[in-house]
């Protein structure tokens, strides 16, 4: 009882913050006075949302489109890289420099090399959101599947159980937990990924809208922009969040303590 | 004399890192027989239930299950030994129960239905019915009736205890390897799970290697005790225990019990301080592998 009403009152908290954090910039804004080609009231961005959305929402939906496509091919990329790669240790170690040197090449530099070989486009921002989106999925697989317990790996084994026997009914479910919360990370890199290679080279999309208005001067544009941007980057971690919440609910089982039955 | 079960003959084992675990050791058990190791921490027990079950390879010497060489010092990987032990259905059950969180207790003793021949071909067809009946038949034997849909995370650690028990005797195994099983337990829980652990065994009779250093467990549960010197671990000495069974907790109380687990108790301690020739320094370096 004590537990719901602690979470209505956070909910609550949290919902007045998100208002009073938008209040203080209108009042801010008009205190100030200042232009609004620096910082635009978000009365103004709510505007242009409105009244442009007809002309917005077809980006939005190339954006949304570009992160997901990118998102999906890099979740199954890596998580076939981590099987192989958590499943030995030898794979394990001898790969992990490299996997290492990748990801900490910024993705920046990879979209001209994209453009090069695909031509500008919708291609080269799916593959960047899916370059971007590979890695902290694999880590976290291959972390998962090599954090299986030697002692159980012992049971089973003993049993006579192939590999294949302990991968497919520890290892990976043992995984799954690792898996979803990379992919909440993984969602909002993609987006990282499809928007900067929209920047850089595309005709259609939130990130190029979000270019062409900051090249016109149309600040409460490219505010417009960044909040469809939020928006659909808070729908998709929630979508993962609640998938992971289904799937993997004995990882997650504080609430569960009062339930703990006594021998 | 009867073939044994298990043979062990003259096996050495040093650890990668140089630790020699286990030096010359010679240990034969015949078939339904429960024989339980005991001995000073470090000496390896758990090595010899290792090499038995063929999880790891005698650097020299060689073990028998059933008639069947589990490993001898240079022959092919350890992995290929522990898919020969496999034609030897065995159970294994460690201090800790490893329940996997996903599944209901159920779920988890039935594990070995699910990868063991003969069981596993006719796994889809008779998980729901004729295997699940004998998990929770086994699960009320070590009274946990009623908890087959409960989760790992909603039992106490007692009750994991049991779970893991059932877990290693579903598939029936002839060998039966437990390594500290009730180690993590309280006192109370403990003597419990010795009552049904001597129940179950009497059911099956399978054959029972039983690592502890619980003197009156041992006493309490074996037909035979090996006591083992500290590191390298040899067998020094093995007693016969002549209780009758079904042996009762006031019995452990008796003034035989007490004597056989106290004479047990001095050779241990005896096995201690006679410990090996090497310098203490130089074993206090050496890294502590064998997790006896």
């Amino acid at each position: 009882m004590t537990s719901l009403t602690a979470q209505t009152r956070q909910r609550l908290l949290s919902t007045a913050v998100l208002i009073g954090f938008f209040l203080l910039w209108e009042l801010g804004c008009r205190a100030s006075g200042v232009s609004d080609l620096i910082l635009p009231r978000p009365s103004q961005i709510a505007y242009v949302l409105w009244t442009k959305m007809p002309l917005l929402w077809p980006h939005a939906v190339q954006t949304l489109y570009t992160t997901l496509s990118g998102f999906g091919l890099g979740v199954c990329t890596g998580i076939v890289i981590g099987m192989i790669i958590g499943s030995s240790k030898l794979a394990y170690d001898v790969a992990y420099p490299l996997l290492v040197g990748f990801s900490s090449i910024p993705k920046v530099a990879v979209v001209p090399i994209f453009v090069v070989w695909f031509g500008a486009g919708t291609v080269p921002a799916i593959l960047t959101s899916m370059v971007i989106s590979i890695f902290p999925v694999v880590v976290n697989v291959a972390t998962g599947l090599a954090n299986t317990e030697p002692e159980l790996e012992d049971v089973l084994r003993v049993l006579g159980a192939k590999k294949r026997d302990i991968l497919w009914n520890v290892g990976l479910p043992r995984a799954l937990p690792y898996l979803f919360a990379s992919l909440k990370i993984a969602i909002t890199l993609a987006f990282v990924g499809t928007v900067l290679s929209e920047t850089v080279a595309a005709n259609k999309g939130i990130g190029n809208v979000m270019i062409i208005a900051s090249g016109n001067f149309d600040v409460p544009l490219v505010f417009a922009g960044l909040v469809i941007l939020a928006v659909m980057g808070v729908m998709l971690y929630a979508v993962c969040s609640f998938i992971e919440g289904r799937m993997t609910g004995w990882a997650q089982r504080k609430d569960a303590g009062s339930s703990v039955v006594m021998a | 004399m009867a073939d044994p079960f298990i043979e062990l003959s003259n096996v050495t084992l040093q650890y990668g890192g140089g630790t020699l675990a286990l030096a010359q050791t010679d240990l034969r058990i015949l078939q339904g027989d429960f024989v339980a190791l005991v001995g000073p921490s470090g000496c390896g027990k758990s090595t010899i239930l290792k090499l038995v079950a063929g999880l790891l390879k005698p650097s020299s010497g060689g073990v028998v299950v059933a008639k069947r060489e589990v490993a001898m010092a240079g022959s092919g990987a350890s992995a290929d030994a522990v898919g020969a032990t496999a034609k030897v259905r065995i159970g294994l059950a460690f201090q800790n129960p490893t329940m996997l969180p996903w599944l209901t207790i159920r779920e988890n003793v039935m594990i070995p239905l699910k990868i063991v021949e003969p069981f596993r071909r006719d796994w889809a067809k008779k998980k729901k019915g004729e295997y699940a009946e004998r998990a929770d038949a086994l699960l009320a034997q070590v009274g946990l009736k009623g908890f087959g849909d409960k989760r790992p995370w909603q039992l106490s650690g007692g009750m994991l205890q049991r779970a893991s028990l059932c877990r290693a005797l579903v598939h029936e195994p002839q060998l039966l390897l437990l390594d500290e099983p009730f180690g993590a337990l309280d006192q109370f829980t403990r003597e419990e799970l010795w009552d049904i652990m001597q129940t179950l065994w009497m059911a099956n009779k399978p054959t029972v290697l039983l690592v502890t250093h619980d003197l009156r467990e041992s006493a309490y549960l074996a037909n035979r005790i090996c006591v083992m010197s500290s590191r390298p671990g040899r067998i020094l000495e093995t007693r016969e225990v002549p209780f009758a069974r079904p042996r009762m907790l006031e019995m452990s109380y008796g003034p035989e019990f007490t004597t056989l687990v106290q004479q047990l108790r001095m050779r241990i301690a005896h096995a201690r301080t006679s410990a090996p020739t090497d310098a203490p320094d130089a074993l206090a370096l050496t890294p502590l592998k064998a997790n006896a």
